[in-house]
């Protein structure tokens, strides 16, 4: 359960944000995450609410948005996105090759804005 | 008001993290962060590797658990200079955690410094601690589905170690099926299928730590 040292990561950041722009009250939060990044959006919103209450914070919205998974092909270079339950054993839809593709997106993990007043 | 932010969630940890790399750096220390579930055999290929290779380089560890310090003792009969992180129940190490450790280490002279995570597969793989490397280890015992299961933590390792090949024999467990879904999601990942208990398998293993060390002393 790694999503309660998140949750306070992300607190610290919207503290900060919240302080430079002199707003009060944190309506909503979007955080984008990665496919196949370890992150269970159901577990980082409840430690967001449980780490948030008594703060300017408590009651915001969590917004959270999966960022899908897409790889470069090795052998011929075309980007693609895998099939949901083609996940790992990655075939190019261009050229069939299997294996050793770079991933180019779906690890990552960020907070996209707030919404304050 | 709308605030646009974009900022990396762990950025916190990434700092200090490239703060420990950059000591790696000057110091010419080859870190590897050591990840697995709990008994894939982490503790013992450490033990191993600390004995085979005493001769050859200077070594220390860092051991990460979520309560005891029995994994440091085993290894400080090594020789190796070895100490404990408690993460009181945290599933993780993280940079502030490692920064501290190695606040308290002597690493003069130290060729490779081991991290070794606590047993999981799941929140280590996203913390950086200044590693060069991670590694994982993957005992045989565990299901060759595991790469499919942990996609995350396969697809940030450059070394994947498949443990305890000593009991192919008795498990179904294919080392082409786990190697080749840990390469669909990593073209450059490197995998050793090793025997902790017997030794078979460690040459090549050890064979990478050399060209590894070799490499970073040249940088």
């Amino acid at each position: 359960m790694h999503e309660m040292s998140i949750a306070q990561s992300l607190v610290d950041i919207i503290k900060e944000e919240m302080d430079k722009h002199n707003v009060t009250k944190l309506i909503k939060v979007k955080v984008k995450y990665g496919q196949i990044s370890a992150i269970v959006p159901e577990a980082l919103e409840t430690a967001f609410q449980v780490m948030t209450v008594g703060t300017r914070m408590e009651g915001a919205k969590l917004e959270t948005e999966e960022v899908p998974l897409r790889a470069k092909c090795r052998n011929c270079s075309k980007e693609f996105s895998p099939q949901e339950d083609d996940l790992l054993i990655m075939t190019c839809p261009f050229c069939e090759t299997e294996f050793g593709h770079e991933i180019i997106s779906g690890k990552e993990l960020y907070i996209e804005e707030i919404e304050a007043e | 008001m709308q605030i646009p932010v974009v900022r990396n969630i762990l950025e916190a940890n990434e700092l200090i993290a490239q703060e420990l790399s950059r000591t790696f750096l000057q110091r010419r220390i080859l870190a590897l962060n050591l990840m697995s579930s709990p008994g894939a055999g982490k503790t013992t290929l450490l033990e191993k590797t600390l004995t085979d290779l005493k001769g050859e380089f200077k070594m220390a560890v860092i051991e990460g658990d979520v309560q005891t310090n029995n994994d440091a003792q085993r290894v400080a009969a090594t020789g190796a200079q070895a100490l404990q992180i408690n993460t009181d129940g945290g599933c993780h190490l993280d940079s502030s955690m490692v920064l501290e450790a190695v606040n308290k280490m002597d690493l003069d002279g130290v060729d490779i410094l081991f991290i070794e995570n606590v047993g999981n597969l799941v929140c280590p793989a996203e913390f950086s601690v200044g590693e060069d490397y991670k590694v994982t280890i993957l005992s045989v015992a565990e299901g060759d589905d595991k790469p499919e299961k942990y996609p995350l933590i396969f697809a940030e390792s450059k070394v994947m170690l498949l443990n305890k090949v000593d009991l192919l024999p008795y498990v179904d467990f294919s080392l082409e099926r786990a190697s080749n879904i840990a390469r669909s999601l990593n073209k450059d990942i490197e995998i050793f299928p090793v025997s902790a208990r017997t030794g078979e398998g460690l040459d090549k293993w050890y064979d990478w730590l050399r060209q590894e060390v070799d490499k970073k002393k040249k940088r």
